[in-house]
């Protein structure tokens, strides 16, 4: 067994193709130790799905907690400690362990493999200890959450972080230490596949771009996540033995460990969001029956957000005693990062653009993505704009607009793909109409939670607060009642995948009509080694070739275009 | 009704119109992308919504020159931000002439303000309307954020070294002052207000206040009673250099560097006097770490921003 991965599919003798009742990757073995002890790309995709979605529960419950507090102005209902506790836990569970993994491990995990036709990743077992790592992180974490949690935010700024906190930051920075790994493993797990493993006649340009996003979220995870491990082992180092690195009172320098720290967490945004952008044009192609427009243009901005991604972290730091030129390099760039967005998002809206466009609830996703990721975009450049920073910084304008594409974007785009997909990872279709109600329902609330928060920034209530003026708080209850509402769209949408897995219509192998290996040649669910046996993935069209027939019809009939 | 749910908070510094001026046009730009693309994405999804099963799409590539089109457009109108914002917060940054110094001291939770006349005040600022502030700031344990909304600025406030923030109020009342970097527990508890005032009520504030001796005059004692007047003086056998009429100048280290004689240079050789040593002098300076506290360093700063000085130190008595 241990030699056979790099070889092409062989047909395996244990699956016997006359068996009436077709053995798939969900019934081909029992038992707890068939999915913990498994090597199979999707049943760790399966096994990472279920850990996400308990952070999610967990990030979010955090979340409608602080939003509870923040519904009157005086901290009446937490301590002090507690809100802070509260939101710091927030952030380093949503984002370590919910949102940097949520699509490269759940989706990536399970397609990259099927989009590229081969039978699983190229190191199964190292894909599976990244899953047994990120466990461990998550015990972590949980582990210090439950013996009183930790009070520094996501951001861990020393001197703070590392001499005054009286919480455990040494436990959360080891937790994060070990999560970072299993990112790194999952990237160059998805390096190695895409480079090595594409079936013959799957070429870099015929790829569908949802590889190039996560292959561009790969470079991005082993390319920074390392540095985030310096940084936090510097930290713990420093707290745990006073090792003079960020604090000036032991000789070290507090505005260092921001530029290591974001030196990391700004390429991480593009970790989160970049699988999300990818997702949204397979979507985008399927719903409008359409080749994806520019489709060389929608792949290189990948790579090239990933490239200007790590020469922007200084615009967090624009007031922080940084130098006023390096600010404005910063600046600078920050703006040349904005235009491979926008260029995805005109490509995008340019597939809808005479093709058969409809409205089921990935593609309700996907066009709701397009709006608040293009909101969370601008508001993004008030940030990067040195002069408006001044004033906007570190206030709710920056909550809101880090939502905007963290939630707006990432979630909408993971929810998408979930519904997308969710047919082929289980076999049975969600609830088409519950579906697209709670679609709306996420779409509204999200609005009413976040939008408020951009007015506060700018009003001036800072971030972080336990409790604030009075002038705050109208649209601080706007943004409490949203935020029910989005927790409630959740909620159900978590209900009815639970409940399809056992009464959801059974699903064909295509229900979509897409294209793309996973929809045209893998079945539903799929076997084992992805494909039928015995069948070769040879490769031959492009990507979204929806409309190569009519196209070729056309031409030799001598019809216009 | 806009009286009751306003979109900004009250303009009250020279600048808080001109960044206004740029939030609109950001928000100007925002909104008309936001909404074509809105009504772009509607237009299509109802127009070219799927109509009978058979129906297929136009079979379309892309268009480079589409595409040049929406990389130059954006990229211009982000230069544009590039540019204003930038020339706005370098205006921010140049620290104006003439400015009256203010000294600030950041703690878990509090304020600490300190006038050139002297006067202290915790959590709260008076000043007079019309005339630019510098505030030189420190903290003395983790990193704070000097924000007034109705300035339109803030400034983080680091420990181990200075920053510095300026602004000229240019409407009376009482505006926030809130901390906005995560400082601990009580960080949403290290507000207070600020107060402007016009001049003349401004110095009956000041007499009105207890006034201890002006941070030049502090950094004249501490000189005398720390002992740096021993080594630190005019005579050739001095053990150190003569400090008077130094600051602001450039001094040659014995590794043959350079360094200006700035704030963070004097703070840096009080707390560790041997890192950068200047040439022809002996490493004996003790350090003074733990024995001096950061407004007394900031004393020191003052006081040795005037001593020797051939001009009136700007500030002492701004005009």
């Amino acid at each position: 067994m241990k030699s056979t991965v790099l070889t092409p599919p062989a047909p395996t003798p244990h699956l016997a193709p006359e068996a009436k009742e077709r053995t798939t990757y969900l019934t081909a073995d029992y038992g707890w130790k068939s999915w913990l002890f498994t090597v199979d790309h999707k049943r760790i995709a399966v096994l990472y799905l279920i850990s996400i979605m308990t952070f999610f529960l967990i990030g979010g419950a955090f979340a409608l907690l602080m939003r509870a507090e923040l519904l009157t102005p005086k901290g009446d209902l937490f301590e002090a400690e507690t809100y802070n506790k509260l939101f710091t836990m927030h952030g380093v569970v949503m984002i370590f362990f919910f949102l940097v993994p949520s699509i490269p491990a759940v989706l990536g995990n399970f397609l990259v493999p099927i989009m590229i036709g081969t039978k699983d990743l190229a190191f199964p077992k190292i894909n599976l200890l990244s899953w047994y790592i990120y466990v461990v992180g998550g015990a972590a974490t949980l582990f210090v959450a439950i013996t009183g949690g930790v009070d520094t935010g996501w951001t861990f700024y020393a001197p703070y972080s590392s001499t005054y906190a009286n919480t455990n930051v040494a436990g959360t920075a080891i937790a994060v230490f070990i999560t970072g790994f299993s990112s790194i493993l999952t990237g160059l797990n998805f390096i190695v596949t895409i480079h090595k493993m594409r079936a013959p006649g799957m070429t870099w340009f015929k790829m569908p771009l949802f590889l190039w996003a996560q292959y561009a979220t790969s470079l991005i995870m082993i390319l920074g996540t390392p540095v985030l491990a310096i940084t936090v082992l510097l930290l713990g180092l420093e707290r745990l033995f006073h090792i003079g690195v960020f604090d000036p009172a032991l000789g070290g320098d507090p505005v260092l460990f921001q530029h290591l720290f974001w030196f990391y967490s700004h390429p991480a945004v593009y970790i989160m969001i970049l699988p999300g952008m990818g997702v949204i044009s397979e979507i985008v192609a399927c719903f409008a029956k359409k080749r994806i427009f520019g489709y060389h243009f929608i792949a290189f901005s990948s790579l090239a957000i990933a490239i200007f991604g790590f020469l922007v972290w200084g615009h967090h730091m624009f007031v922080s005693g940084q130098s006023a030129y390096a600010g404005m390099v910063f600046s600078f760039l920050t703006m040349l990062v904005a235009i491979p967005s926008a260029v995805k998002v005109f490509n995008w809206i340019a597939t809808l653009y005479k093709g058969q466009v409809s409205l089921e609830t990935p593609m309700l996703y996907a066009l709701g993505f397009i709006g608040l990721f293009t909101i969370g975009g601008v508001t993004g450049l008030f940030l990067a704009v040195m002069g408006l920073d001044r004033h906007v910084h570190d206030t709710y304008f920056v909550v809101a607009h880090f939502h905007y594409v963290m939630v707006g974007g990432m979630v909408m785009a993971f929810m998408g793909g979930m519904h997308f997909w969710w047919s082929k990872m289980f076999g049975r279709m969600y609830p088409e109409a519950m579906g697209q109600f709670a679609a709306v329902v996420i779409f509204v609330g999200f609005n009413f939670t976040f939008f408020p928060q951009f007015l506060l920034g700018y009003m001036g209530m800072p971030r972080r607060y336990h409790q604030y003026n009075e002038e705050f708080v109208i649209l601080n209850v706007l943004s409490t009642a949203g935020a029910t509402i989005l927790g409630g769209g959740f909620l159900m949408s978590i209900c009815y995948f639970i409940w399809s897995l056992k009464w959801g219509k059974p699903a064909t192998q295509n229900p979509w009509e897409a294209k793309g290996l996973e929809w045209e040649k893998a079945p539903t669910p799929p076997p084992t080694f992805n494909f039928p046996d015995g069948e070769r993935i040879v490769v031959t069209e492009d990507a979204y070739a929806y409309t190569e027939e009519e196209a070729h019809d056309h031409v030799a009939a001598g019809v216009k275009k | 009704m806009w009286k009751d749910f306003p979109l900004y908070p009250e303009q009250a510094s020279t600048i808080a119109q001109p960044v206004d001026l740029l939030y609109f046009f950001l928000i100007a730009v925002s909104a008309f992308f936001a909404l074509l693309i809105s009504v772009l994405v509607v237009v299509f999804a109802a127009k070219y919504r799927k109509s009978r099963p058979d129906a297929y799409s136009a079979h379309i590539e892309g268009s480079t020159k589409l595409e040049m089109v929406w990389t130059i457009i954006p990229l211009g109108l982000t230069m544009v931000m590039f540019a204003w914002g930038t020339i706005l917060f370098f205006d921010q940054a140049r620290m104006p002439a003439g400015a009256m110094e203010f000294t600030v001291t950041g703690k878990q939770w509090m304020w600490k303000v300190q006038h050139p006349t002297g006067q202290r005040e915790i959590n709260d600022l008076h000043m007079p309307i019309g005339r630019p502030l510098r505030l030189t700031m420190t903290s003395e344990d983790v990193i704070h954020s000097y924000y007034i909304p109705a300035f339109r600025t803030k400034q983080d406030v680091v420990p181990g070294r200075y920053s510095q923030m300026w602004f000229e109020a240019n409407k009376l009342g009482t505006f926030d002052l809130f901390c906005a970097e995560y400082c601990g527990t009580k960080h949403s508890q290290m507000i207070g207000k600020v107060t402007v005032m016009t001049q003349e009520d401004y110095e009956r504030w000041l007499s009105g206040a207890v006034a201890n001796e002006t941070p030049v005059q502090a950094g004249e004692r501490l000189f005398t009673a720390l002992r740096c007047i021993t080594c630190h003086n005019a005579t050739s056998a001095a053990r150190g250099p003569n400090l008077a009429g130094q600051f602001g100048k450039e001094v040659e280290l014995s590794t043959g560097a350079k360094v200006t004689f700035d704030a963070d240079y004097v703070r840096e050789s009080i707390l560790n006097p041997n890192a950068k040593l200047v040439a022809g002098f002996q490493p004996l300076m003790p350090t003074f770490q733990g024995q001096v506290k950061e407004e007394d360093i900031l004393s020191l700063i003052a006081y040795l921003k005037t001593f020797g000085a051939t001009a009136p130190a700007a500030g002492s008595a701004a005009k």
